[in-house]
């Protein structure tokens, strides 16, 4: 690869000359001599042998055509096509049997064609690895700033000793800080690896994985000096990365914390304090994840809306279905828990089924905003990945505002009075089925929330409740049946502990020992982390 | 002693003798009823794909492929004169439940042919049935290897039909010097990577510290430390990759995780056995791009037969966005076999058939052609393909011609010296050349086996 960029570069370099030189003799870019060039330059792509390809591809580079980047681009991406009249086309959408295509030198639309009667001008892997560094040349260059830092990262551990002095230049007219810091950073790994104290120096304290390997690679240097000099930064730099990997595990824990949480204090609720196991909880998760499908299929093109409107809406469908559930089979079996435990498995059944008739058993696509993909970069050797901190944040502001119609609302204050002595509470006036259902649904529409929060995680299928319901009942269990707090803490403590046993342990064994010292725990403590206490809990 | 013996010896040659004559009277008696069911009644083929539980995720399309195929073929003016008819069950994703319905097939229904079977458990469980009621199964799923039955035709890629090829695509084309092997924890990823690393180790020299073993229970979903340390393995100056065998659902949460610590394609490409084009209808692509898949058949391949079974396909279902696999091109292909087959012996007769269909040579959907061997594999050109946004695998690189399946690995030190040959007169699935003994069939305790796991 670094031979394609220094190749590139030099090229580009070279001709950068004549380019701005011709740029005032030229006009625009579409008019007819021009064109008939490009097609020329186009013609010389669609040949058989990779190699004449490869040279037409610095051809295109060379050129001064303004479009070259957009070709290069669409050659790459597979989109630069041929039709059966020899004629160059760029594929817009490749979905479905017909597909939009404009012509490649005009811009102008041309309708729908038959993926029959395109022919697409074929690359290897060895001219995709030479058009993106033709790309990331071109781009150095680019008004556009986002551009020229995608192409100064790619830089670093590329630069060889040619490329020393254009990046040099490079760097001079730089105004973005962050392309200036990338390229002296790609220069100084250059220079430790050749053995200079410049290049040395210059990584110290840097937390970028090519430069640890080039300080590595500098401490097997002849020179002692340079060498030792080496070794101390790497020293200090193990050290730096050690502390990062550490916050990085809490991180992990505590997001996969956060996901237990969510999945596992809906039935805090149901479970914990209505006494009501409810195998289909699961399921109520994953309609609160097709709903969250259903919003992005009514508002095509603007998922992150759809993803908010489905708050509340995933909220709504969960908690009705919850309401259908307790008045349709709960109701009925009061107090013998072993039928109510099968009753609901059965449920679960036919919720999972019903999606696979009625929907589809494939999963759903479900697409993630773009403000919450990617990762916030907190520095080289650290970046904390959005959707999971968003999940994070979700999971707090649900459990709050749990905690507040618990704690503060009249609901709250009935749902805790029918719990502790229901045949006290209905003398002194409080309708304990309407309670009953009430809370049901406050438990459901909490899952239906946890479902909307996992279809950014996970599968939107029939069988994402499965996956969850086990992990929940845990949670609950080892939190202290009936304690918001306590599911809280053990939702999180529990994803901290699998995380850090995870790195050695692996992952099925670190779920294995994480069973077994809930199991043990309970032997212990038997009402978990946050017993209740007083009358309530001999209830 | 010898009285005893003389003693003892009689009975079971009376019995036997018995067993004989009521052995004849069936076979002429079924002989008969054969005769008279050849001229009308239509020839039953079997399809044994789970329509319920997690599994329906991947084989509801198979079989609406054979019911397909069983629809086309009968517009076609069916096979021998006679009309095809389906006989579908639903195995519920319940792996003895296979073996029960496999039964029901064979015994009840007196199928000539099944079709069906993705997971390895499943077909394991289906082995002992199939091969004492004498069936034929078409198994359409790449597979780990190491197994022949006389009774089961497989078209799927074995390990070095899909994951050899691959592997020696990152060598020598991508110039990977380190590998992460991810997997789900069952048998096919096992097996698989076991072969994997003594290949890397003994034909490439690859050290212990660039090859990293990983294996994550089903549905997996919380993939954050393992994509962190692959990332780590991955940033020790050497390029790297990773193979998975992550299995169906697993998949969406490992490349989101990917996409998500900024893991690109050009940094770590990661190469797939178990992602198609089904798979990916569920996932965003668009942060997958550049990442690739070894397979047999892709939707994408540039061929018309290959387009007339897609215009099929989507009319079939109704659905315009409808999707191929490869599994699907696997069936394609050994319902083709099969009919060939039959033509050929002029009955539906398993015996017959099963003698009959090797050396049958049908065009696949990538321009060639496959061939059934004499171990029951089959021979299929390998394909890689890139990730493309659309939810379509760009072919990147294939194999000159096409490689035969191979039923036992060349690579792992028990399986060496065994070959599969079911002509006459060998008729082994595991011959060893060395001590020149066949093992013959162990269905029921592989299939005991795979159950108590």
């Amino acid at each position: 690869m670094r031979r394609f960029l220094s190749l590139a570069l030099l090229c580009f370099l070279l001709l950068g000359i004549t380019l701005t030189a011709q740029a005032q003799s030229t006009d625009a870019a579409s008019n007819p001599t021009n064109d008939a060039a490009a097609l020329e330059l186009l013609e010389a792509l669609d040949v058989e042998s990779y190699t004449a390809k490869g040279e037409a591809i610095t051809a295109i580079l060379q050129s001064d055509d303004e479009r070259a980047r957009d070709w290069l681009q669409a050659l790459l991406d597979g989109r630069l096509q041929r039709t059966d009249n020899g004629r160059f086309v760029l594929v817009l959408e490749n979905r479905g049997r017909d597909w939009p295509v404009a012509d490649v030198l005009t811009g102008e639309a041309l309708g729908e064609m038959s993926r029959r009667d395109l022919e697409r001008v074929g690359i290897n892997n060895n001219l995709r690895n030479q058009l993106r560094s033709a790309i990331a040349v071109v781009d150095l260059y680019s008004p556009n700033v986002e551009r020229r830092r995608t192409s100064a990262e790619r830089l670093l551990g590329e630069v060889d000793g040619e490329l020393v002095q254009p990046i040099n230049d490079l760097i001079e007219q730089e105004e973005d800080d962050q392309v200036r810091y990338r390229l002296t950073q790609a220069v100084a790994i250059y220079r430790a690896e050749a053995g200079e104290m410049a290049g040395v120096e210059a990584l110290d304290g840097s937390l970028h994985p090519r430069s640890r390997v080039a300080l590595s690679r500098a401490v097997n240097g002849d020179d002692p000096v340079i060498a030792n000099a080496a070794a101390a930064s790497l020293a200090g730099i193990e050290q730096q990365l050690k502390i990062n990997r550490g916050l990085e595990t809490l991180y992990f824990g505590l997001s996969l914390g956060s996901v237990l949480v969510l999945a596992a204090i809906g039935l805090a609720i149901t479970f914990g304090v209505m006494g009501v196991i409810n195998m289909a909880h699961g399921e109520l998760m994953m309609l609160g994840a097709y709903t969250t499908w259903a919003m992005q299929q009514l508002l095509p093109g603007q998922p992150g809306l759809a993803l908010i409107l489905s708050i509340p809406a995933g909220f709504m469908v969960a908690a009705l279905a919850g309401v259908a559930i307790e008045r349709g089979v709960i109701q009925f079996l009061k107090g013998r828990p072993l039928e109510t435990l099968l009753a609901t498995f059965g449920i679960s059944l036919i919720l999972q089924q019903l999606v696979r008739t009625v929907i589809s058993p494939l999963n759903r696509t479900v697409i993630t905003p773009e403000w919450m993909s990617g990762s916030l970069v907190v520095n080289d050797a650290l970046s904390l990945t959005l959707n999971r901190m968003y999940v994070l944040g979700f999971a707090l502001v649900v459990f709050a505002g749990l905690m507040l119609i618990m704690r503060r609302t009249r609901l709250g204050l009935e749902v805790r009075a029918v719990t502790q002595n229901r045949a006290m509470a209905r003398s002194m006036g409080i309708r304990a089925t309407r309670v009953d259902i009430m809370t049901f649904a406050l438990g459901s529409g909490v899952a239906g929330l946890a479902g909307v929060a996992l279809s950014q995680l996970t599968n939107v299928g029939p069988n994402l409740g499965q996956n969850y319901i086990i992990d929940s009942f845990m949670v609950v269990v080892f939190g202290g049946v009936g304690n918001l707090w306590g599911t809280l803490v053990a939702g999180l403590s529990l994803g901290v502990i699998n995380q850090v046993l995870e790195p050695w342990a692996g992952a099925v064994l670190a779920k294995i020992i994480v069973l077994v010292f809930i199991i043990l725990f309970i032997q212990k403590r038997p009402r978990g982390l946050f017993p209740q206490k007083g009358r309530a809990a001999e209830g | 002693m010898n009285t005893l013996k003389r003693s003892t010896h009689p009975r079971p040659f009376l019995s036997r003798g018995r067993f004989a004559t009521a052995l004849l009277t069936a076979a002429v008696m079924g002989a008969s009823a054969q005769a008279i069911a050849q001229d009308d009644d239509p020839i039953k083929v079997g399809i044994l794909h789970s329509l319920s539980g997690t599994m329906a995720i991947s084989e509801t399309v198979l079989k609406d492929t054979v019911e397909m195929l069983i629809e086309q073929q009968n517009e076609a003016g069916g096979l021998l004169g006679r009309q095809l008819e389906a006989v579908v069950v639903d195995p519920a994703s319940n792996w003895p439940l296979f073996a029960e319905r496999a039964r029901e097939l064979l015994a009840q229904e007196e199928v000539d042919v099944i079709f069906g079977n993705w997971t390895s458990v499943s077909r394991k469980a289906v082995l002992p049935v199939v091969e004492e009621l004498n069936g034929l199964l078409f198994y359409p799923v790449q597979y780990e290897g190491e197994e022949s039955s006389e009774n089961v035709f497989y078209t799927g890629a074995a390990p070095n039909q899909q994951a050899i090829p691959a592997v020696e695509y990152l060598i020598n084309e991508v110039g990977i010097e380190r590998f992460a092997l991810v997997g789900t924890d069952y048998v096919y990823p096992r097996t698989t990577n076991r072969i994997l690393e003594a290949f890397l180790k003994d034909e490439h020299g690859i050290a212990e510290e660039d090859i990293m073993v990983n294996y994550t229970p089903f549905g997996h979903s919380d993939w954050q430390n393992i994509v962190a340390e692959i990332r780590r393995f991955g940033e020790e100056g050497k390029p790297t990759a990773v193979i998975s065998t992550v299995n169906g659902d697993a998949n969406v949460p490992f490349y989101t995780e990917l996409s998500n610590q900024g893991i690109d394609a050009a940094d770590i490409p990661v190469v797939a056995f178990s992602v198609g084009e089904q798979e990916l209808t569920g996932i965003d692509t668009g942060p997958l791009v550049g990442h690739l898949a070894a397979w047999n058949y892709f939707m994408s391949v540039d061929n018309d037969d290959n387009y007339d079974f897609i215009d099929a396909w989507i009319e079939y279902t109704g659905d315009d966005m409808a999707v191929t696999n490869d599994p699907m091109e696997a069936h394609y292909i050994g319902f083709n076999m099969w009919a060939e087959a039959v033509r050929k012996a002029g009955t539906t007769d398993v015996d017959t058939v099963k003698d009959a269909i090797i050396g049958v040579t049908v065009p696949n959907l990538s321009g060639g052609y496959a061939a059934m061997m004499p171990n029951h594999h089959i021979t299929k050109p390998v394909l890689i393909g890139e990730i493309q946004n659309n939810g379509q695998f760009d072919i990147v690189w294939q194999t000159p011609s096409t490689v035969a399946g191979d039923a036992w690995s060349d690579y792992l030190p028990g399986s060496r010296d065994l070959i599969a040959d079911w002509r006459k007169p060998m008729e082994c699935g595991n011959f060893n050349v060395v001590n020149g003994s066949c093992g013959g069939s162990t269905a029921a305790e592989e299939a005991e086996a795979a159950l108590a796991e």
